[in-house]
């Protein structure tokens, strides 16, 4: 009965978001405001619809309903609660319902506090948002549909893939679902700016709180991403190049060149054809994203031949709304009027420079994600390009970017004074070189890259704090004023503050781990003692204990740095019974911002246990880094200029709505 | 990260080996061969997982191919030699970093044109933009009216707007 229910709301919301996608359209063109008006009434019903349809499926494996394809594929009845929550979208059907829903809270989000948009552009934007929500439900009802019955119910399910038996299933695909999808309302902007073939500086103060909650999220979603794997996969590795990975970096360094040239297109209303295009890449790398996991293509060219529905459906998605929309700006493009001059050296250039900088770096992760697919469908050559090229090729277009990023808020609009702005990080300059000296120093001639990168991050943090003086005048009014400066100065500068820092915190993160990361890799015995980096670890037990739907060997080791002890780890192998699946859950412990991280491996005939220990120096700051940047993103989005939105242009058509 | 969602179609690899990967017993007594062997390990893929190195995956094979890398590096080859074996046995699918061949050159040259040719377009957009500029700024230039309006404001003779 409730899936049955949950099926029906889903069809429901298919049909009002085909209302959705058309008939505000035609509300436009009619200038009729009621018919516009229905857009928004759709978009939330469509939400109700949607929630109810994903409530049914959590309520569905909560209550462990075995009748139910899906649950039975994923669940099992001794499974924990909150994993049997978070099961939900840990398959393919269930995920897909995460993608709509989220989707259609975004576009219930934009038609409840869309209020002061013009009517029109509401009516645009949520009917584009319909015609992807459309193409989704139909995805799902046609190939994916979670509410699948069994004719013969089983008693006991599957079991969800004990990998993802993990608070980070919790955490990690909303998040970055919230950061994809949420870039379907710039892309929705985008397309209805085309359409209405006008564009301003307000469409960029609309759009950009849209752009940067999606920005936040897929930034803490991508870092909560690569901490789970960090501590789940075993073996102590952040980032892989994995072309899953890829998908989600992809939209995100396109979303932010699209964060910064936004910018540029509120305050200087330049840069609008571009930003309209970046809206719609975002977006659609995205789309691409999805249909990288979601049509198994990268499993194996040949799996996704031989079971394409799925594939192709999401191909064709794909191919409508990356084509179409590309057309369409082909097309109308040259309708947008330009503005806003200015100087190569300037804000606007700097910022400029910033998005060639990131979008190249896109196209990099994106040739080198989908060019082995491309050369093995059309020559049947097989290559692989896995870290050591994106090492290669990336970074060569990150860092210098880095460099440039400390110049740019300190540059004036319009036309800027690069030697005034190099003069003002003359402190920051100075930080960078004492901190290649020292760490050259201390590694006495060890690479010269870790002290280069190193130096390079501290002038990225240096260069936000230099900023930051500069803006209060820090040292050159008294301390009083300073401090009432600081706190009167505009969120949205904190939040470049805090995200450019960032930015350096986790470079340096990411530096540390990779040069002086060291592992210790052997056979222990019960009391047998480990030494890596001046911790010494002894292997205290082992022990057997039945978890709810595993079995769990604990060894426990005590961690001690110069004969005092830290503290106990105890990392352990679980054995689902079900699946017949091993994982390891790495032991971690946190000492300042570096960890020790112990994983256990198999045990010999004899006893001993084949142990990996890693010592990883300031391994925390990779993730805090994002967090803080994510963090500035918030300051920003909490701006009061863009909390209460966009000056309202005094059109007819607003006379006739309700007064606020 | 999100390989741990795709894990869901590798797990019928990982499943039954519980090895994990380097093992205690593949390690090579002279730390400096080891330390090759770990560098080579890391640019060579293990061919039945999603888009692990040899030396991360915990897969039968990346194991043989493990030991088998440490036998060359044992038996004197260099690095080159090694990777020059590799290929020889499985192809170019072994190198998770492409060689540059005619096959790869757009995989390699892409980025640094995107980089260079985003860059020309903006050079010659921004030299047609600012030889226009200067007609339009002409245009743009007040007309004598507009002047004495403006004037007019700055000197105070219109009341300010209430701060908001």
């Amino acid at each position: 009965m409730i899936a049955e229910a949950g099926h029906y709301a889903l069809v429901l919301g298919l049909g009002l978001a085909l209302i959705q996608s058309t008939v505000p359209l035609l509300g436009a063109r009619w200038r009729d405001v009621a018919l516009m008006n229905v857009a928004r009434s759709t978009a939330i019903a469509q939400l109700i619809f949607v929630a109810a349809s994903f409530a049914a499926l959590v309520t569905l494996h909560v209550s462990s309903d075995f009748s139910v394809v899906n649950v039975f594929e994923n669940s099992h009845s001794m499974k924990p609660l909150i994993y049997k929550i978070t099961g939900v979208w840990g398959n393919h059907e269930g995920s897909m319902l995460l993608w709509v829903s989220i989707l259609a809270l975004f576009g219930g989000l934009v038609a409840i506090f869309g209020n002061n948009l013009p009517l029109s552009l509401r009516a645009h934007v949520l009917a584009v948002q319909a015609w992807v929500a459309s193409a989704f439900y139909l995805f799902i009802l046609i190939t994916s549909n979670p509410f699948l019955r069994i004719a013969n119910p089983p008693i006991e399910g599957r079991d969800l893939n004990p990998v993802l038996q993990d608070i980070g299933l919790a955490v990690h695909p909303p998040m970055l679902y919230l950061g994809y999808v949420g870039f379907s309302i710039s892309f929705s902007f985008a397309i209805a700016a085309l359409i209405e073939g006008r564009i301003d500086a307000a469409w960029a103060r609309w759009v950009r709180p849209w752009t940067l909650m999606a920005w936040i999220f897929l930034t803490l979603g991508i870092a909560m991403g690569s901490y789970w794997a960090y501590y789940e996969l075993g073996w102590g590795g952040w980032w892989f190049w994995d072309p899953v990975e890829n998908a989600s970096l992809m939209p995100w360094l396109a979303g932010t060149a699209l964060l910064h040239s936004l910018v540029v297109m509120e305050k200087r209303n330049a840069l609008k054809v571009w930003t309209i295009l970046l809206s719609i890449l975002t977006f659609s790398l995205s789309l691409l994203g999805t249909f990288l996991v979601r049509s198994g293509v990268l499993t194996s060219v040949h799996a996704f031949a031989t079971d394409p529905t799925r594939g192709v459906f999401i191909l064709l998605i794909l191919c409508v709304f990356i084509g179409g929309s590309l057309s369409l700006y082909a097309w109308r493009a040259s309708a947008l009027k330009q503005g806003g001059l200015f100087a190569p050296i300037s804000r606007e250039g700097a910022l400029v420079l910033n998005n060639l900088f990131l979008t190249s770096a896109c196209a990099t992760v994106f040739v080198g994600t989908l060019y082995p697919l491309a050369l093995e469908v059309i020559t049947g050559d097989k290559i692989s390009v896995g870290a050591p090229f994106f090492n290669l090729t990336f970074g060569p277009l990150f860092l210098p970017l880095m460099i440039a990023v400390p110049f740019g808020p300190l540059l004036a609009w319009k036309r800027g004074d690069l030697l005034g702005a190099a003069q003002r990080l003359t402190g920051a300059g100075v930080a960078a070189l004492v901190a290649v000296a020292v760490l050259w120093a201390w590694t006495r001639g060890g690479s010269a890259f870790a002290p280069l990168a190193i130096g390079l991050a501290v002038f990225v943090i240096a260069g936000a704090l230099s900023d930051l003086a500069e803006r209060i005048g820090l040292f050159r009014v008294p301390l009083g004023t300073a401090v009432w400066r600081a706190r009167g100065m505009p969120r949205s500068s904190w939040g470049t503050v805090f995200a450019h820092a960032g930015l350096g915190v986790a470079l340096i993160g990411i530096v540390c781990e990779t040069t002086w990361n060291s592992e210790y890799i052997g056979s222990m015995k019960i009391s047998d003692v480990a030494s890596i980096a001046g911790y010494e670890l002894r292997l205290d037990d082992v022990k057997q204990r039945q978890g709810p739907n595993y079995r769990e060997m604990i060894a426990q080791f005590s961690a001690r740095l110069d004969g005092r002890l830290l503290d106990t780890m105890t990392p352990s192998k679980r054995t689902f019974t079900t699946r017949g699946a091993t994982t390891t859950e790495a032991a971690l412990l946190t000492h300042g911002a570096s960890q020790l991280y112990i994983s256990l491996g198999d045990t010999a005939g004899d006893g001993a246990i084949a142990v990996r220990i890693y010592h990883k120096p300031f391994v925390l700051l990779i993730w805090f880094g994002p967090v803080l940047m994510a963090f500035g993103g918030m300051l920003s989005l909490s701006d009061r200029r863009l909390r209460v939105g966009a000056p309202k242009p005094a059109k007819s058509l607003r006379g006739l709505q309700a007064a606020e | 990260m999100k390989r741990i969602l795709s894990c869901v179609f590798a797990i019928a690899v990982l499943a039954g080996s519980p090895a994990r990967a380097v093992q205690p017993d593949e390690i090579m007594s002279d730390p400096a061969k080891e330390l090759r062997a770990r560098d080579l390990s890391r640019e060579l893929r293990c061919m039945v997982c999603q888009n692990q190195s040899i030396d991360d995956s915990e897969a039968p094979l990346a194991r043989d191919l493990r030991l088998l890398v440490r036998e060359r590096i044992a038996a004197g080859d260099s690095d080159a030699q090694v990777l020059d074996f590799l290929v020889a046995r499985y192809g170019e699918f072994v190198l998770l970093k492409p060689r540059l061949n005619p096959h790869t050159w757009l995989l390699w040259l892409l980025p640094p044109l995107a980089l260079a040719g985003g860059g020309l377009a903006l050079w010659s957009h921004g030299r047609r933009r600012s030889r226009s500029s200067s007609v339009a700024e002409a245009a743009a230039t007040l007309t004598p009216d507009e002047e004495a309006r403006l004037t007019a404001l700055m000197s105070g003779d219109v009341s300010p707007e209430k701060p908001a």
